[in-house]
Formats: structure tokens, C-alpha cells, sequence
């Protein structure tokens, strides 16, 4: 982080990044992961992490509430559907504009503390909007059963060109169903233009300056920063990218639930981010990709499948290390993910990313780097 | 030959509840000159500069710089006019490196309190990165230039903090101890570099324990002691002067 990539450096990361997120179908097939819905997970919650990061890793202000924006963008899209048209973009369009119109109510209030102060009331509102989305405001969020698609929906550019058929029509692209593999594709492409402007973004004067309030917010009163609107506008940011998440989980199924916007949501895009290195900036992806990944695979194993596994052991072993290892997987599979946080944050402060950095230097270059400070350094340290 | 009033510090009164920190303080800072505020520990010093610089609201009084009143402005609009403040202890970005330490106050001088330029790469901001490798050069902290912040010893993190005031070529500069815990090499160099700057007509307000600084630097002293000025003058003035002696050290002799 210290020393700022170039233009040219800029064009051959994004130039890896986009191979590498198309590839994704190849290259994650080894390990199982290469099934659309999932590679759908990784991309949208790759998006929202990136978006966090913006706010969380570079002005180091602690959002409790972003699941809040995730859920604005997911109701705004399916009212998209429900009302004018079955294409992803204008339903993706308007989730992420009405997103940031949240974010700008919720961050200026917000922002006005810092610390534990801001994190709680960000909490707050999302709690907040997650209670109101259940209760009060059922007319727009169809309360407990979610907001979903009925027969009966206007769509009124949809029914100037065609007849609606007999069944629930599907979410397009301009006539390509928005479900399987081109659901994929779409989010990918939208990740990668996100992953893009999160790196101009790292790598602006703007970017600097929200790092220079992460580092000392004193300093920059005194060196003429009014600091609160480069906050308001990284938590804005921040909050588009999640509303961007949010509809486009509704492009790839089309309903929206409370539970969308409950802490948990928002405590899981934490996890995510410090997981694979707050402040760096393929981290939270890696983060998103590595928690998506275990709650799929971990979640699915039952107890049959680990004495398929362990069949090869002595019976009464066998039922022991089954009975051991099954309460990590299954319905237990956040303990799996509980204990790989401990010791992340434990070992590896800077999450994945400094692993790998470590490894790296371990591998190249045995010797100790002077001061080990000369690229995606995460700042994590007090 | 009356020299033009750069800061112009009125009647202020500073209370935290019973303790009276300041009272009716008059100070007028010339232009182009070095100003020096000296006192025992608790006279106030400090508190005067954070009224300045707008941490610290008077309970009563103005402060004009250039005609222009700061009482009531947030630090930043201070900074913005032209008066820049190195602390007493450094306060400088630790997670950033040196050369991003001295850019961001250029651009905060180039852009105004808030520019979202988040589109533009900053290895195009050539001449803000000019700017600050010139600085760096100068206070000689060049070499150091890619190291992170928060490593530097002491006494480089201080000119450090005075290179990233000077990248914004402050009309005024306001100084609180800069040689606190310093090396005397390093107070000598850091002397040096001052006079510098004073040749380039900057004004400079300096808060100092070391009698040594104070009179190298000096163009005029003001003595504060328990809030109220006791002693304005040439410096050769001031030390004579036996109010001065008796706040000091109760009597003796200087």
C-alpha cells in the first residue's frame, strides 16, 4: 500500500482479475465449487465485500449495518420485476441508485461518531430497517413471506411487447434468462467492473486521503481536510456496492426476504473481509469466496457422507472421528468457520492475503525484507 | 517602522470550569518574524496555539489572522487560510509512508477542503509528488522516503511533521516545542532549518523550553505565566527582565 501501482500496473491487475474471475467455471472445478449457483454467491458476495472494504479498509470505520443496503437494493429489484420489466439492468440500476439514497440518510447520521459509537449505530438502523421490512411496511415487503413475483404483477414494459405467458416469467438480459451460467457471467462482469473502480479508487488521491483518515483524523483536521464529507462519501460508495449485491441477488432469484437485512448479513461481510485482509484489496473476494465455499461444501456433508469418508478406518474409530468431525459439518458447519476465524485473527491479522505474503517472502527470499512494507501491506495494526 | 500584524490575538479568556487557563491575553504577531512564547510548565502555551487553531473555543475574545476572524472555525478552515501547527507530540499518518505523509497535506493546500478525485492514478499527480519530494529533500528525509511512518525515531517523525507543514507554505507557522526530546544534533539541525524558512519571510509562532532555540530563533519573546503575559520584548529584553527571572526560577538569577 505504500508505494501506489502505476497506470500500466493498474491495466495488467484488472487484465488478470477479469481472466481469472471468467475462468472460475475451469479452475474451481477441482475442488467442486464450479456450479453456477455458487460461482453466482461468489461473485455477488464478492461485490459486497469489495464494497465494505471501501468504507471498512481504507477509513477504518466499522459498519454494522450493511445488510441494510443489501436488502434495500434485493426490494428494489424485485419492484423492478414487479412493476416495469423482467431485464437485470434497470433492476440492478435502481437497487444500487436507491441504495445510495439510504446510505446517504444512514451515513450522515451515522457518521456524526466514530468507533464503537458509529458501528452501533449503524447496527441500529439496520436492526431498524430489518423490523420495519417485517412488520410495518409489509405493503412494500410482503412481511414475513418475502416479496416474490405473482401473476397478477403489471410489468408494464414487458406487456408492451409481449403477451405474459401462463407461468412466472424469468429475469433476463434482453431476452437471455438471467439463471444457470449467463447469471454467472453477468455478475461476473459486473464484479469486474466493481473490482475495477474499487482499485482506481485505492489507488486515487481520494484514496490516499480516506487512508490518511484511517491513520490520524486529527492530522487531517489540522491539515485542512474536512474529513466528515470524504467518510459520508466512502460509506455511500460503500452502501451502492452493497445495494449492487443485494439486486443482484433478485437478477438471479427473484425475491427478497427480511432476514436479508438482519445483523447476521451484516456480520458475515465482516467476517469476510478481515478473513481475507481488511484494507487490501483482493482480500475481502478472497474472503467472500473462502466463507461462500465452506457454508456450500461443509453445510452439504451429513453424517453418511463421513462414513463414506472414514469407511476405511476400524469400525469403532470409525464412529468416533464421525462423530467428532460431524459436528463441524452439516447444520454445525459455522463452528468449522468459527474456529478458521479464531485463528485467522489470531495468526494472521491481515487475514489471507498477509498468508500469502508470508509465504512468498518465505519461499523467494529467506532473509528478513526491511521493514516488509512494499506492496498491499494491510494496516490493521493499532 | 511598525511591521504589519500578521495574528492579531484579543482579550481572550480561556476557563475549564474554575481553572482560568488564559486571561485577557493581547499578543500581535508581526509578519516575516519569529515570534517566541515561552513560560513554565501550565502558563498556558499550548492552550493559546489550540485557540488558534481553532481545538480550543475562547471563553471570551477574538483571534483575527489577516483581518479575518478564526475564533469559531473548525481546524481545517484555519489550516485552509494559511496557518499550519506542528504538535507537541507528532501527529503524523504512522500507516502511510513518508512521501504520502507530505502529499496529502499538497493536496489538501492544491484541492481545498474536499475533492473527490477518486478516478486519477497518483502516480499522475507529478507536481504534487515534486512538491513533497522537495520538502522531503530539504528537511533531509529523502532517503527515507518509502519507509512507513510509524518507523521513524522521534526526532524524524518531528520533521517529518514540520515537512508536511511546509509543503503548504503556511503564511503562518505555529510551532509547539519542536525540539522536545530531541538528540542536540538534531535540535542544531532542526534550528538550522528553521532560520531557513525564516529567510523565505514565513512567520512563525514557537513555543519553546530551550533557552538555546528560543534565542537562536527570536525576533521577539513574550513571556506567559499562570495565563497572563508578563513580558513582551527583545529578547536580550526579556532576560533581563525580573518578572521574568521570579516566574521562572522564583528569583534567582537567569
Amino acid at each position: 500500500m505504500s508505494v501506489s501501482p502505476s497506470p500500466k500496473k493498474e491495466l495488467a491487475t484488472i487484465a488478470i482479475f477479469t481472466v481469472a474471475v471468467l475462468a472460475m467455471p475451469i479452475w474451481l472445478a477441482p475442488i467442486g465449487a464450479a456450479y453456477p449457483d455458487l460461482l453466482q454467491k461468489f461473485a455477488i458476495f464478492g461485490i459486497f465485500a469489495i464494497g465494505f472494504n471501501i468504507l471498512f479498509g481504507l477509513t477504518g470505520y466499522l459498519s454494522f449495518g450493511h445488510a441494510a443496503f443489501l436488502g434495500v437494493g434485493s426490494y428494489t429489484a424485485v419492484w423492478s420485476f414487479k412493476l416495469l420489466t423482467m431485464n437485470v439492468l434497470p433492476a440492478v440500476i435502481f437497487g444500487t441508485v436507491l441504495a445510495g439514497l439510504f446510505a446517504v440518510l444512514i451515513g450522515y447520521v451515522s457518521l456524526r461518531r466514530s468507533g464503537i459509537y458509529f458501528s452501533i449505530l449503524t447496527l441500529a438502523f439496520a436492526q431498524m430497517s430489518y423490523n420495519l421490512a417485517y412488520s410495518v411496511l409489509t405493503p412494500i415487503t410482503n412481511g414475513e413471506t418475502g416479496l416474490q413475483l405473482t401473476q397478477q404483477d403489471p410489468r408494464i414494459i414487458d406487456s408492451m411487447f409481449v403477451e405474459a405467458g401462463a407461468g412466472l416469467p424469468s429475469t433476463t438480459l434482453f431476452g437471455l434468462k438471467m439463471s444457470g451460467y449467463p447469471g454467472f457471467y453477468f455478475c461476473a462482469v459486473v464484479l469486474i467492473i466493481g473490482f475495477w473502480i474499487s482499485l482506481k479508487i485505492f489507488n486515487s488521491p481520494f484514496g490516499m486521503k480516506l487512508k490518511a483518515i484511517k491513520s490520524n483524523q486529527t492530522r487531517m483536521g489540522y491539515t485542512g481536510f474536512n474529513t466528515r464529507p470524504y467518510l459520508l462519501v466512502a460509506f455511500v460508495i460503500s452502501g451502492m456496492y452493497a445495494g449492487l449485491a443485494g439486486s443482484l441477488m433478485a437478477a438471479t432469484d427473484p425475491l427478497a426476504g427480511a432476514e436479508r437485512m438482519q445483523w447476521t448479513a451484516s456480520g458475515e461481510v465482516v467476517l469476510m473481509t478481515i478473513l481475507g485482509g481488511v484494507g487490501t484489496l483482493i482480500g475481502p473476494l478472497l474472503g467472500a469466496g473462502v466463507i461462500k465455499y465452506f457454508e456450500n461444501i461443509f453445510s452439504s456433508y451429513n453424517e453418511n457422507v463421513l462414513h463414506q469418508i472414514f469407511a476405511a478406518l476400524p469400525d469403532p474409530l470409525e464412529d468416533a472421528v464421525v462423530a467428532v468431525t460431524s459436528l463441524f459439518v452439516g447444520e454445525g458447519w459455522h463452528l468449522t468457520l468459527g474456529t478458521l476465524f479464531m485463528v485467522i485473527v489470531i495468526f494472521l491479522p491481515g487475514g489471507i492475503v498477509e498468508g500469502a505474503r508470508r509465504l512468498k517472502s518465505l519461499v523467494l527470499r529467506p532473509t528478513v525484507r526491511k521493514y516488509g512494507f512494499k506492496t498491499d501491506q494491510p494496516t490493521t495494526r493499532s | 517602522m511598525t511591521a504589519k500584524i500578521i495574528l492579531d490575538v484579543d482579550d481572550v479568556q480561556m476557563r475549564f470550569g474554575g481553572l482560568m487557563a488564559l486571561s485577557d491575553v493581547n499578543l500581535q504577531i508581526e509578519e516575516g518574524k519569529t515570534h517566541a512564547i515561552i513560560g513554565p510548565n501550565g502558563a498556558g502555551k499550548s492552550t493559546l496555539l489550540n485557540v488558534c487553531v481553532g481545538r480550543l473555543q475562547p471563553s471570551r475574545g477574538t483571534v483575527m489572522f489577516e483581518g479575518e476572524i478564526l475564533t469559531g472555525k473548525t481546524p481545517y478552515e484555519i489550516n485552509q487560510v494559511g496557518v499550519a501547527r506542528v504538535f507537541q507530540t507528532p501527529e503524523i499518518f504512522p500507516e502511510l509512508n513518508l512521501l504520502e505523509n507530505v502529499m496529502v497535506p499538497a493536496l489538501a493546500k492544491r484541492d481545498g477542503s474536499f475533492k473527490f478525485n477518486a478516478f486519477r492514478n497518483v502516480m499522475r499527480e507529478a507536481d504534487i509528488r515534486d512538491e513533497a519530494e522537495h520538502v522531503l529533500e530539504d528537511l533531509g528525509l529523502q532517503e527515507q522516503r518509502t519507509h512507513i511512518a510509524g518507523s521513524l525515531s522521534r526526532g524524524d517523525k518531528r520533521r517529518l511533521e514540520l515537512a508536511m507543514c511546509l509543503v503548504q507554505h503556511p503564511r503562518l507557522l505555529l510551532l509547539d516545542e519542536p525540539t522536545a526530546g530531541m538528540s542536540r544534533a538534531d535540535t542544531n539541525r532542526t534550528i538550522e532549518i528553521l532560520k531557513r524558512i525564516k529567510e523565505r519571510g514565513m512567520t512563525k509562532v514557537i513555543i519553546e523550553h530551550d533557552m538555546h532555540v528560543v534565542f537562536s530563533l527570536a525576533d521577539k519573546i513574550s513571556v506567559l505565566a499562570q495565563g497572563k503575559i508578563i513580558a513582551e520584548g527583545a529578547p536580550d529584553d526579556v532576560r533581563g527582565n525580573p518578572k521574568v527571572q521570579e516566574a521562572y526560577l522564583g528569583g534567582a538569577h537567569l
